[in-house]
């Protein structure tokens, strides 16, 4: 190993193994890369092995470079008795986070124009729908929303640890790592490479690299809770335990895939039929769950309090939802296959989890909600709590809508039709986006010691413009997803079936287009807002201590 | 307040929260999943069901490539409205060879859990390269190319392979036939077609895209699985209300 | 921990909190909800009945089958044979009846043309259209230009089991690859087009040999177009002079059935929907506007 001693250029300057172990793993992994790029099945493959023999090298090649650049000793744990925070990779993950935000909405923009207008695909195979909407599904729940996750989670677990981030090049091959896995996945789709589970469609070597990088999450999130001042973990910082080691768990078991060849990027899932259905629904739901969720209910339990500067509403009440909402949760996948082959049982029991989530969801809207008493006046002045209160809002709508959906007697009408993209938009464009432009909004002044944002009108704006698409959007598609449901099963007087197929096809057009333009306009929301933390961002920088950091806020 | 207080113990160490929350979170796929193994009404008893053929098989390939399953289901759900438009409610059975299951979870298209055979292979080409030239509405991709890119079987046999090890019982007969079975599948005529079909009850050996250069396009090997699509099961032997579950 | 009373107070709401305090944020103490709470016990108690009320609980060798004993399989069946009660006596005539005693009887008919439509829309309609109109390749059905015969009988039997499908009993035969199996020269094949278009009342270049076509067709396309070109319905030849054209009437279009063939297929419905629906869907195609007797 080529660790300690190995380089040294100043007196006592020696190279950790963390900086040591990671220049010979990666050195190894683009070693590995070209024989398999040498060797690889097919063109995108090869492709696939050279991008990663290209970001191993890259990688070897910072780690060294850095280690020249550095001081002797480490950066410090804390300076005149403050944590020195290390903010580098979460300001990398929320610069990520917003332009992974803007690439998705725009990709959904274009498939839902290729639903109104087929025309929109082109003729050309790596942008017709059915490779381009994994990537639109990909991009804005993984890349987007994963980024958003990872530099909220290492920003909050610092603050509320008072610890500076654990690992020295750890956290930075984290928010790398992870955002080169969604390179992988995202150019593999458009080169066809894909498992055909949704929201898992990366292949076996993207799902092998992203466990690695999310066991490094884990122990970099972990070390840090371990180096806490206050004796009790907060609990934003359960939630965000829970979403990273569920999904650790989730992740593994339903990409269970042997390769082909390891030169072939195809591989076969080991389950099969009416169990992988099963397997994959338990995992999609929980991606739902605990990606989606409570990883977002972790920012919501960091950001509110933060930004309304009042205690979160209830304790005992944060304990009974954080467990009731992760218990019940990894049930409701059967909820998915509804009279399908997958055996009554099952589906009962997806089905009743479904209705005993509803409060244990709703547990976290009103722990939010309640948490702005005595501050509500500041939804007036503030449009940044406003997206984030509207945000709990939307949350409570769609884990209203989710049970109900879950009956068997509604799924049996909502299950296929638009009615469920209406719901997951909801939730995405709702809730969890929402959520996440506030925290961002919080952030950026906050971690480029800014201020305040360049312009909270424009905030007003954003919130108002993306309002509207979402509005649109999600009226349009409950339209559209009832009345597809309704002309299926419709009957006439003598006892056969009214419409064909296409013909709810042909009546879903309209809707098509008003869900398109519902989607422009959130994505014009989210220019405007790129628009506007740029501004902040090149704005003058504050030399004071930036306005919500440091000391310890008193109540009102 | 006592019994809040003993919920310190997960807020003072993180050992102790994780284990906790990986006790609560097994609890639940544990329940669900694992049943779906050993209860044997899961899968159905039916006769007729085998392993896909080399060629559809490969066509499979292309279908779950091109993400056909983002818009189409192959799972056609007990109501009567389904049972009438599609046909015979899917069985468990009839997708246990599947890798991944390609139920799908939207119909902006129809259901394919039974197409097989529904439509004329003429009508699949045509369809497949330009949807509109046959349903003026329809809101599909095109997918002209597949019929001028040659089907990729070089490592078929390792794919069965890799399919046997996980549960689809591919004999090694049908291994060490793969490649050759990918050819008469696709041609006319084949002396050897009745080779193929004793490998694979009911696989059809036809020429389905009419090409005439001898080279199996991708085109032929997605056809080839459409047209078998739903078409293996024998319903008049099938006891429904011995396999209510 | 701290005695709760000994806990700070929030001073906008008068409530303790617990004491701690990250980055700033303190935690209230407050109860949780009671309507939460009742609602939470509510669904708890209600997934509890449901699950005893319906299958629901995997055991050792089954799971349990719920107090109800409803499951969707038998549901489905009890649904569909609800419906065949309310189409009821009209469908067991539908299946006892001749063709001509339902095309004959208004009742009958209307009924058969109801559940004809139905059955249209969802299996005939990709290629022969929504309206029956047809596509290139795939015939109209509301001309009175019929391949295989426009009676109800011929109709039934072409549903039944279809055109080159690969059943025993389709109709069969080709129009052969003339020009591909070395039949016809390519030159002949253009001749021959001239004069197939000629007889069909179309334009022709003035240069073409019409005398030379009409040899060559005697010599290969009569036996089964006939003499004059007016098709045979037992081979399925079309009419050759009704200017009908499956494939295009263009020079190019009939040069390439000459060249290379046609043999479209239609698939066997036998098997797929059951007899009264076949009736019902031959009744329909035939009033579309071109049965014959």
């Amino acid at each position: 190993m080529a660790s300690a001693g190995t380089f040294p250029t100043a007196p006592g300057k020696r190279m950790t193994t963390g900086e040591g172990g990671t220049a010979v793993a990666l050195g190894l992994l683009a070693l590995l890369s070209i024989i398999i790029a040498s060797g690889a099945h097919t063109a995108a493959y090869a492709f696939h092995a050279y991008l990663f023999a290209a970001a191993s090298v890259a990688g070897v090649f910072a780690v060294i470079n850095r280690y020249y650049e550095r001081p002797a000793e480490l950066p410090p744990q804390e300076i005149a008795g403050k944590p020195n925070y290390n903010f580098g990779p979460v300001k990398f993950a929320v610069t990520a986070s917003m332009l992974w935000g803007i690439a998705g909405f725009l990709i959904g923009c274009i498939i839902a124009f290729q639903l109104a207008y087929p025309v929109v695909n082109l003729d050309i195979a790596q942008i017709a729908f059915g490779r381009l909407r994994p990537l639109h599904t990909s991009a804005v729940i993984f890349a987007f929303g994963g980024n958003v996750l990872i530099a909220s989670s290492f920003y909050v677990v610092q603050r509320t640890c008072r610890a500076r981030l654990a690992g020295d090049v750890a956290p930075w091959f984290v928010v790398l790592g992870y955002n080169f896995f969604i390179v992988v996945a995202g150019t593999g789709y458009l080169l066809g490479i894909t498992q055909g589970k949704e929201y898992a469609e990366p292949e076996w070597y993207a799902d092998l690299f992203l466990t690695v990088v999310w066991v490094a999450y884990l122990l970099v999130f972990l070390g840090t809770i371990w180096k806490r001042k206050e004796p009790h973990i907060f609990v934003a910082n359960w939630f965000y335990l829970a979403f990273i080691v569920t999904i650790a768990m989730l992740h593994i078991v339903n990409n269970a895939a042997i390769p082909v060849s390891i030169f072939s990027p195809k591989s076969y899932i080991v389950w099969a039929g009416v169990q992988d259905a099963m397997v994959q629904w338990w995992y999609g739901h929980n991606a739902v769950g605990f990606f989606l969720t409570a990883g977002f209910l972790a920012i919501m339990y960091y950001f509110i309090p933060k930004r309304a500067e009042r205690p979160v509403y209830s304790y005992r009440l944060s304990i009974i939802h954080f467990w009731a909402l992760i218990f019940l949760y990894i049930w409701a996948g059967p909820h998915h296959l509804h009279y399908t082959a997958l055996p009554d049982w099952a589906q009962t029991l997806g089905m009743v989890f479904s209705i005993m989530l509803w409060m244990p969801s709703w547990g976290g809207m009103i722990n939010g909600l309640l948490t702005l008493q005595g501050a509500w006046d500041k939804l007036r002045t503030d449009p940044v709590l406003r997206l984030m209160v509207v945000s709990l809002a939307f949350y409570g709508m769609s884990t209203f809508e989710g049970p109900m959906m879950s009956i068997k007697a509604v799924n049996g009408l909502s299950h296929y039709t638009d009615w469920t993209i209406g719901h997951v938009h909801s939730g995405a464009l709702g809730w969890v986006a929402y959520v996440s432009f506030g925290a961002i909004y919080c952030l950026v002044p906050w971690l480029w010691n800014r201020e305040r944002l360049y312009s909270l009108r424009l905030v007003s704006w954003h919130f108002w413009v993306s309002t509207l698409g979402i509005v649109l959007y999600i009226s349009a598609m409950w339209v559209a997803g009832i009345m597809q449901g309704l002309m299926w099963r419709a009957y006439n007087a003598l006892g056969f079936l009214e419409y064909s197929f296409i013909e709810s096809i042909d009546a879903t057009h309209p809707l098509y287009v008003i869900r398109a333009l519902g989607g422009v306009l959130f994505l014009l929301g989210s220019l405007i807002m790129a628009f506007n933390l740029y501004m902040t961002v090149r704005s003058p920088s504050t030399a004071a201590e930036p306005r919500a950091a440091g000391a310890l806020v008193p109540a009102e | 307040m006592s019994v809040w207080n003993k919920h310190a113990i997960f807020e003072k160490n993180s050992i102790i929260l994780i284990a906790g929350i990986l006790v609560v979170v097994a609890i639940g796929g544990l329940v669900e999943i694992a049943p779906l193994f050993y209860l044997k009404n899961t899968i159905e008893t039916v006769e007729g069901m085998r392993p896909y053929t080399p060629l559809e098989l490969a066509g499979r390939n292309i279908y779950v490539r091109e993400g056909c399953y983002n818009c189409h289901s192959q799972m056609i759900r007990p109501m009567r409205d389904e049972v009438e438009r599609y046909g015979h409610y899917s069985l468990a059975a009839e997708s246990m060879y599947d890798k991944p299951f390609q139920w799908g979870s939207k119909r902006i298209g129809p259901d394919l859990a039974r197409v097989g055979s529904k439509y004329s292979d003429d009508w699949h080409v045509e369809h497949l390269k330009d949807p509109r030239a046959v349903v003026p509405t329809s809101i599909m991709p095109a997918y002209a190319f597949l019929f001028a890119t040659p089907l990729d079987y070089r490592h078929i046999e390792s794919d069965m392979k890799v399919q046997s090890v996980s549960g689809v019982p591919y004999t090694p007969e049908m291994i060490a036939h793969a490649k050759a079975d990918v050819q008469i599948q696709a041609a006319a005529d084949d002396p050897d077609a009745p080779k193929l079909q004793a490998r694979y009850p009911k696989a059809v050996a036809r020429n389905y895209t009419g090409n005439r250069t001898g080279e199996v396009s991708e085109g032929d090997a997605l056809v080839a699985y459409l047209q078998m699509l739903g078409t293996l099961v024998d319903f008049k032997k099938y006891d429904g209300k011995a396999n209510v579950r | 921990m701290a005695h709760p009373n000994a806990n700070p107070v929030d001073a906008a709401t008068g409530v303790p909190t617990t004491a701690h305090e990250w980055d700033g944020i303190r935690e209230l103490n407050n109860p949780l909800p009671r309507w939460w709470l009742n609602v939470f016990y509510v669904t708890i108690v209600w997934a509890l009945l449901y699950a005893i009320a319906y299958p629901a609980i995997p055991l050792i060798h089954s799971a349990t089958g719920g107090l109800f004993g409803w499951n969707t399989r038998s549901a489905v069946e009890r649904d569909l044979a609800a419906l065949s009660q309310q189409r009821g006596a009209r469908l067991d005539v539908l299946k006892s009846a001749s063709l001509e005693e339902i095309a004959g009887n208004p009742t009958m008919l209307t009924f058969a043309r109801a559940a004809g439509k139905a059955a249209f829309a969802d299996n005939c309609a990709a290629c022969h259209g929504v309206g029956a109109g047809g596509a290139k390749g795939y015939p109209n059905l509301n001309d009175d230009d019929w391949l295989w015969g426009g009676t109800l009988a011929e109709v039934q039997q072409t549903i039944q089991y279809g055109i080159r499908s690969g059943h025993d009993q389709a109709r069969a035969g080709a129009m052969p690859a003339f020009v591909r199996d070395g039949i016809l020269k390519r030159d002949e094949a253009v001749v021959l087009a001239d004069y197939v278009r000629s007889i069909a009342g179309l334009p022709v270049e003035p240069k073409a040999d019409l005398k030379r076509g009409e040899t060559l067709f005697a010599a290969n396309c009569a036996a089964c177009h006939g003499d004059k070109g007016a098709g045979n319905k037992e081979m399925g030849a079309p009419n050759l002079t009704d200017g009908i054209w499956l494939y295009g009437s263009e020079k190019a279009a009939v040069v390439e059935t000459l060249t290379n063939g046609r043999g479209g297929v239609m698939p066997a419905w036998t098997g797929r929907l059951d007899e009264a629906t076949i009736k019902a869907l031959t009744v329909y195609v035939h009033t579309l506007g071109g049965g014959t007797k």
